[in-house]
């Protein structure tokens, strides 16, 4: 389904991605491992074409990312950024349904905001959260708000940027319960960032570590412990010896 | 030494094309979303009523005090030489081609542009300008078309008002302070003011309100990250649309009044 190839990017001197080959099949959960800096959140941006790769292809369904109906490819894809980023400006409910309320799949008002209600129960708040402005919402409140958002239009590709970070551990573990129950139940290929290892072996169908600029390595979480590899198994039992630099 | 010296002035004024040329992208691209579709209309309302409506206050104000004390200076000045009388026609031509489009578009300047410089970094610092992007919207096209757009269309009344209170705050000068007779000081401003005197002011209005909420859409998107590029951005924005709007306002009144 995403299939990226020989994808570099660099920013100014500093070469974040060297030539990054990942393959993320339908209807899989892929988790993105590795430590902070390496290029996790460029490979998924990479993908949606808010920042653009110097060199190597990436594709979903075989089409180049940059070619065809923009709005159209975007249209599939849904996405949980790292701070939620929801709009200031706007109440919950249409940060919700903002891609219902313009462009292509725009729905009338009340649908709309019926359909914001739903997201939002199924992320666990309750309507009266509809129409409080983001920064009335505590972090975990935000990361469900955002959920909400990133699956109201039924994506078949969801992208989770961090999405336990700044949480404490119960409410991330509420949010990777959502992610593991939402993606499954929406049959969606989901992409998934972090360096939280719970995080991460709670989502994951497969796990990719990016160490370097490169896929380090790739394989089911359930080989994730038998990996073989060094840089791997010092970054899931976190330790601050072995081929991994602790100061970067 | 003199090498380095020219090498920096050359790297200076590289760095200033470099800077000109973003900004004519900037303002190309801007306008090429006014005709392509979507058209965002609730976001022009709210930038409408944000950038022309909360502003009337701040315009009144500056425009009333400006207009009383050019006409206490016109008076004070033209004592030197018997021309006190002349206070209704200056205080409305000045208020008029000059100081009411100036005056309102430094204020807007101040509001208007450094409060989209804000909203739009932060914005950008906290990926919702990336997530605009994800929920298949151009960011060009909600953000900064809609505030352009309404600056330049709102501008013209905030200066035609703006002219309106000055020449009114000279009256109450005139009249209450210096003896002045009413009916008199209205004939005199109403006699002397020129139909290219008001054309002038709200097309200079419409100008800087283009400027203004230009420069404030330029270096909100254009910001670093963090609240150092913030601050940065926002700071950048309103020293670069007040000196483009003095510059403008000299190059429009060269335009309209140059013999």
């Amino acid at each position: 389904m995403i299939r990226l190839t020989d994808v570099h990017k660099s920013f100014g001197e500093n070469a974040v991605l060297r030539g990054v080959d990942l393959h993320v099949p339908r209807d899989e959960s892929m988790v993105v491992i590795g430590g902070s800096g390496t290029g996790k959140s460029v490979l998924i941006k990479s993908v949606l074409g808010l920042v653009t790769p110097e060199r190597g292809t990436i594709t979903v369904d075989g089409r180049p990312v940059d070619q065809g109906d923009r709005d159209a490819f975007l249209a599939r894809f849904g996405m949980l950024f790292q701070g939620a980023a929801l709009f200031d400006s706007l109440p919950v409910w249409q940060n919700v349904a903002f891609r219902l309320l313009r462009g292509a799949l725009r729905r009338p008002r009340d649908e709309a905001r019926a359909i914001a209600i739903e997201k939002l129960r199924r992320v666990g708040l309750g309507p009266d959260v509809a129409d409080r402005l983001p920064a009335e919402l505590s972090g975990g409140m935000q990361k469900r708000v955002g959920l909400a958002r990133a699956i109201a239009a039924e994506p078949e590709i969801i992208f989770f940027d961090e999405p336990t970070t700044g949480l404490d551990p119960i409410m991330a573990g509420v949010i990777n319960d959502l992610i593991r129950e939402i993606v499954s139940e929406m049959g969606a290929t989901a992409i998934t960032i972090t360096h939280d290892m719970t995080s991460a072996r709670a989502i994951a169908d497969r796990v990719a570590m990016l160490h370097g600029g490169k896929i380090r390595w790739t394989g089911p979480v359930a080989d994730l412990d038998a990996s073989g590899d060094p840089y791997v198994e010092q970054f899931i039992h976190g330790r601050a010896d072995g081929p991994i630099k602790a100061v970067r | 030494m003199i090498g380095a010296a020219l090498a920096s002035v050359g790297g200076a004024v590289l760095a200033l094309l470099a800077a000109l040329g973003r900004l004519t992208l900037f303002t190309g691209q801007t306008l090429s979303h006014l005709l392509r579709p979507p058209f965002y209309g609730r976001e022009f309302a709210l930038a409408l009523v944000q950038i022309g409506y909360f502003s009337l206050p701040v315009v009144g104000l500056t425009a009333l005090f400006t207009g009383g004390a050019l006409a206490l200076q016109i008076y004070a000045g033209g004592a030197r030489f018997s021309a006190e009388a002349v206070v209704p026609q200056i205080v409305a031509i000045g208020m008029v081609r000059e100081l009411g489009p100036v005056l309102v578009g430094l204020m807007i300047a101040a509001r208007v542009t450094s409060s989209i410089a804000a909203e739009i970094a932060t914005m950008k610092v906290t990926e919702q300008i990336d997530a605009l992007v994800t929920l298949s919207t151009h960011p060009m096209k909600y953000l900064t078309l809609p505030r352009v757009l309404a600056a330049t269309l709102v501008m013209p009344l905030l200066v035609g008002v703006g002219d309106v209170i000055g020449i009114f705050g000279g009256y109450l000068v005139g009249t209450e302070r210096l003896g002045f007779n009413a009916a008199a000081y209205i004939r005199n401003t109403a006699d002397f003011l020129e139909p290219l005197d008001i054309v002038s002011s709200l097309v200079k209005g419409a100008a800087f309100g283009f400027i203004a909420a230009l420069m404030g859409c330029y270096y909100g998107m254009h910001s670093n990250r963090g609240a150092m590029g913030v601050g940065r951005a926002t700071k950048s924005s309103v020293v670069a649309a007040a000196v483009l709007i003095l510059a403008a306002n000299f190059i429009l009144t060269e335009a309209f009044f140059s013999a």
